[in-house]
C-alpha cells in the first residue's frame, strides 16, 4: 500500500508541470465564464420581456407561455437568484448552447461560429505557414552571413515592418493595391456572382484572401526571422558545426543538414504557441479588410448589442485560445525537458 | 523694567541669530547634498549619454524620441491648432499655408498631427509607467520573497497571461466607454504586466544568489535597503528598455482600440485621424490619402525610434550582445 502511495506521489511530482498548467487553465476558464455571466446578469431587465413580446406576436400565444419560452430559449431567468442562474447558465453551456440572438430567431452563436470561423482559419493558417517558412529561411541566411549585405538589408526591412502595427500595414496595402491600383478587391471573402461555379468560386476566394494573407505574412515574418537568426547563431557556435566545416563539407550541406535542423527545434515550440492565436483572428485586421472572419462578427454583434450572442462568441473564442495555449504548453513540455523543470 | 525689556529683546535676538545659524547650516548642508547629488547625477547622466552616443542605433533612436518629446511639450505653442471646421477647405492639397493639406473637415493636417502628439505620448507614457511600475514591483516581491508568495503571484500572472486580450477588451467596451487617457492606460497595462513581472523575477532570483547581496544580508542590512539600493540599480537598464518597448506596444494597442471604436478620443489623436479618414471614404479620394499616410508615418517614425533606442540600450548595457 505504501509503495502505491509513494509511486503515486512520485508520478505527481514528475508531472507537476502539467498539473500546474491544467490548474491555471481551469482557473482562467472559470474567470472567463464568470465574466460572461456577469455580462448577462448586468443586462437591463426587460430584455427577456421584449423577447417574450416578440414571441407573443409571432407565435400567437398568451404572454405567460411566451415568457416561459423566452426564458427557455435564452436560458436565462431574471427572477432566479444568482447561484442557480449561474448553474443554469453552465448547464446550457455543457449542452452546447452558446447563445440565442435577441433580434433574429434563426441566429445563434453556434451558427455564427460555423459561418465565420472557416474564413478566419483560412487566412490565419496560410499566412502563419508562409511567414514561418519564409522567416526561418531568411533568419538562417542572415545568421550564415552575419554583417553582410543580406543581413543589413534584412535587419532594416524587419525594423521597418516591425514598426508598423499590422492593421496599419493592412490599411496602407489596401489603399495601394485595392484603391489606387485596383488589383485586389477591398472587401468581402468571395464574389457572389461566382457561387455555383466551383473553379471560379475557388479563384475568387483566393483573390479576396490574398491581401489579408500578404499583410499578415509581412507583419509576422520579421519576428520569425529574428528568432531563427538568434537560434541559428547559437547553433553556429556549437562544436559539431565547426567539426563539419573542418571536415570540408560543402557549406550548402552544412546549412541544410546541420544548421537548419537544429536551429528549427526551438522555433517549433513557438510555432505551436502561435497556433493558439489562429482561432482568435484579429478583430482589427478583419474590420480593416471587411473580411467576414470571426473577429469581425464579434465586433459587429457588439455594435448591435446582441448580448446573448456576444457572450457566446466571447466564451467560445476565449475557451479556444485558452485550450490552444494549454495544448501548446503541454507540447512544449513534452518536446523540451528544460521547460518542465522550471 | 527697562532692563527686563532689553533682556526679552536680547533673548529674542539670540533666538533669531540661532535660528538663522541653524537655517544657514541647514541650507549649506542641503546645498552640499544637492550639489553632490547633482554632480553624481550629472556624472552618471554623462556616462549614459556617452554610452548612447557611442552606439549608433541608440543615438538615432534617442534623437527621434527626443524630437517627439519636444513636440509633445512645446508643439502646441509653436504650431497653434485651430479646430474650426469649414467644408469649403475640405481635402486641400499641400501648400505653403497648409503644409500637409487639410482633412475632411478643412482642418490643417500638419497642425493636427503636432497637436495630437501630446495625446499619443501621454497614453504611451502612462501605460508604460503602470506596466513597469506594477510589473517590477510584483517581479521583485515574488523573486525576493520566494516560497508561497512567489507561487501565488506566479499563478496570478499565469492566469492573466492566458486571458485572451482582445475579446475581453471588446466586452469591457460594452460596459464602459473609455474617455480619458488614464483609464485607457490602466486597462492596457492590466494585460502587459505579467510578462515583465516574470522576467524581473528571474533576474532578481539570479541576482539574489550573488556575493554582494549575500554579504548585505549577513551584515544585517534591511530588506528595503537591499531592494532599493542593491537590487534595483542592477536591473535599471532592463527596466528602461522595457519602459520604451511598452510605450511602443501601448501606441499599437491604443490605435487598434480606436480603429474598433472601443475608445473615444480627441479628434487630433493620430489613430482618430486615420479612423475618421477611413470612415469618410478617404480611399476613393486621391487628395485624402495623405490623411491616412501622414499619421501612419508619424506612428512608424515613433515606433522605429523606440525600437532603435531600446535595441541600442540593450546592446550598450548587455556585454554579451556587445561582443558579437
Amino acid at each position: 500500500m505504501s509503495e502505491f502511495w509513494s509511486k503515486t506521489r512520485r508520478f505527481f511530482y514528475k508531472t507537476k508541470y502539467f498539473w500546474v498548467k491544467l490548474l491555471v487553465t481551469l482557473l482562467t476558464m472559470l474567470i472567463v465564464a464568470v465574466l460572461s455571466f456577469v455580462l448577462i446578469k448586468s443586462l437591463p431587465g426587460d430584455v427577456v420581456h421584449q423577447y417574450a413580446l416578440n414571441l407573443q406576436n409571432t407565435l400567437k400565444v398568451p404572454y405567460e407561455e411566451a415568457y416561459a419560452t423566452a426564458v427557455r430559449m435564452l436560458n436565462y431567468d431574471p427572477e432566479q437568484n444568482i447561484f442557480s442562474a449561474f448553474m443554469t447558465y453552465l448547464g446550457g453551456l455543457f449542452r452546447g448552447n452558446l447563445g440565442q440572438s435577441i433580434y433574429l430567431e434563426d441566429v445563434t452563436a453556434n451558427s455564427i461560429i460555423a459561418d465565420y470561423l472557416p474564413w478566419t482559419l483560412l487566412v490565419s493558417s496560410v499566412s502563419l505557414l508562409l511567414s514561418f517558412v519564409i522567416g526561418t529561411m531568411m533568419g538562417v541566411r542572415m545568421a550564415r552571413k552575419r554583417n553582410g549585405a543580406t543581413d543589413t538589408v534584412c535587419t532594416g526591412v524587419i525594423t521597418v515592418t516591425g514598426a508598423v502595427p499590422d492593421y496599419l500595414l493592412g490599411v496602407i496595402l489596401l489603399m495601394v493595391f485595392g484603391s489606387v491600383l485596383g488589383i485586389f478587391p477591398t472587401y468581402g471573402a468571395y464574389d457572389l456572382a461566382t457561387v455555383g461555379h466551383p473553379w471560379e468560386y475557388f479563384v475568387s476566394i483566393l483573390h479576396h484572401a490574398a491581401l489579408p494573407i500578404i499583410t499578415y505574412t509581412i507583419a509576422q515574418v520579421g519576428g520569425w526571422a529574428l528568432m531563427a537568426k538568434g537560434s541559428a547563431v547559437a547553433v553556429l557556435g556549437d562544436d559539431y558545426v565547426n567539426a563539419a566545416v573542418l571536415r570540408g563539407l560543402p557549406p550548402r550541406l552544412i546549412e541544410r543538414r546541420y544548421l537548419k535542423r537544429n536551429a528549427m527545434l526551438p522555433l517549433v515550440t513557438s510555432l505551436v504557441i502561435s497556433l493558439a492565436y489562429l482561432f482568435g483572428g484579429s478583430a482589427v485586421m478583419e474590420s480593416v479588410f471587411a473580411y467576414p472572419g470571426i473577429g469581425r462578427a464579434f465586433t459587429t454583434y457588439i455594435g448591435k448589442r446582441d448580448y446573448f450572442v456576444v457572450q457566446g462568441l466571447f466564451l467560445f473564442l476565449s475557451f479556444f485560445i485558452i485550450l490552444a495555449n494549454l495544448v501548446a504548453d503541454f507540447l512544449c513540455g513534452l518536446l523540451d525537458p528544460r521547460v518542465r523543470e522550471r | 523694567m527697562k532692563e527686563r525689556f532689553v533682556g526679552i529683546f536680547k533673548a529674542i535676538g539670540r533666538f533669531f541669530v540661532k535660528l538663522g545659524n541653524a537655517i544657514k547650516r541647514g541650507v549649506v548642508c542641503a546645498a552640499r547634498a544637492t550639489g553632490r547629488f547633482l554632480a553624481n547625477f550629472w556624472r552618471s547622466f554623462r556616462a549614459f549619454c556617452g554610452m548612447i552616443y557611442s552606439n549608433k542605433k541608440a543615438f538615432a533612436g534617442a534623437i527621434i524620441l527626443i524630437l517627439f518629446a519636444f513636440l509633445a511639450i512645446f508643439g502646441r505653442l509653436i504650431f497653434p491648432y485651430d479646430d474650426k471646421t469649414s467644408f469649403a477647405d475640405m481635402y486641400l492639397k499641400p501648400s505653403g499655408e497648409h503644409w500637409l493639406g487639410t482633412d475632411g473637415m478643412g482642418r490643417d493636417l500638419f497642425d493636427m498631427i503636432i497637436h495630437g502628439t501630446q495625446d499619443v505620448m501621454s497614453i504611451a507614457i502612462f501605460t508604460a509607467f503602470f506596466t513597469v511600475g506594477f510589473g517590477v514591483l510584483m517581479g521583485i516581491i515574488s523573486g525576493y520573497a520566494g516560497g508561497w508568495t512567489d507561487r501565488i503571484i506566479g499563478l496570478i500572472s499565469n492566469v492573466f497571461m492566458s486571458l485572451p486580450q482582445f475579446p475581453i477588451l471588446l466586452i469591457l467596451s460594452m460596459f464602459i466607454t473609455i474617455r480619458d487617457n488614464f483609464t485607457l492606460a490602466l486597462i492596457l497595462s492590466v494585460f502587459s504586466w505579467p510578462g515583465l513581472a516574470r522576467s524581473v523575477r528571474s533576474q532578481i532570483m539570479s541576482l539574489k544568489e550573488r556575493d554582494f547581496i549575500q554579504i548585505c544580508s549577513v551584515m544585517g542590512v534591511g530588506r528595503v535597503h537591499i531592494i532599493f539600493t542593491e537590487l534595483l540599480p542592477n536591473i535599471m537598464s532592463f527596466v528602461a528598455i522595457n519602459f520604451i518597448s511598452s510605450m511602443k506596444n501601448a501606441i499599437t494597442a491604443s490605435v487598434g482600440m480606436m480603429t474598433l471604436g472601443i475608445a473615444l478620443f480627441e479628434p487630433t489623436n493620430w489613430g482618430a485621424i486615420i479612423v475618421s479618414a477611413r470612415n469618410s471614404g478617404a480611399f476613393a479620394i486621391p487628395a485624402a490619402r495623405l490623411c491616412i499616410i501622414a499619421p501612419v508615418v508619424a506612428i512608424m517614425l515613433f515606433q522605429i525610434g523606440a525600437i532603435l533606442f531600446s535595441n541600442g540600450l540593450d546592446e550598450a548595457f548587455n556585454p554579451r550582445l556587445r561582443k558579437n
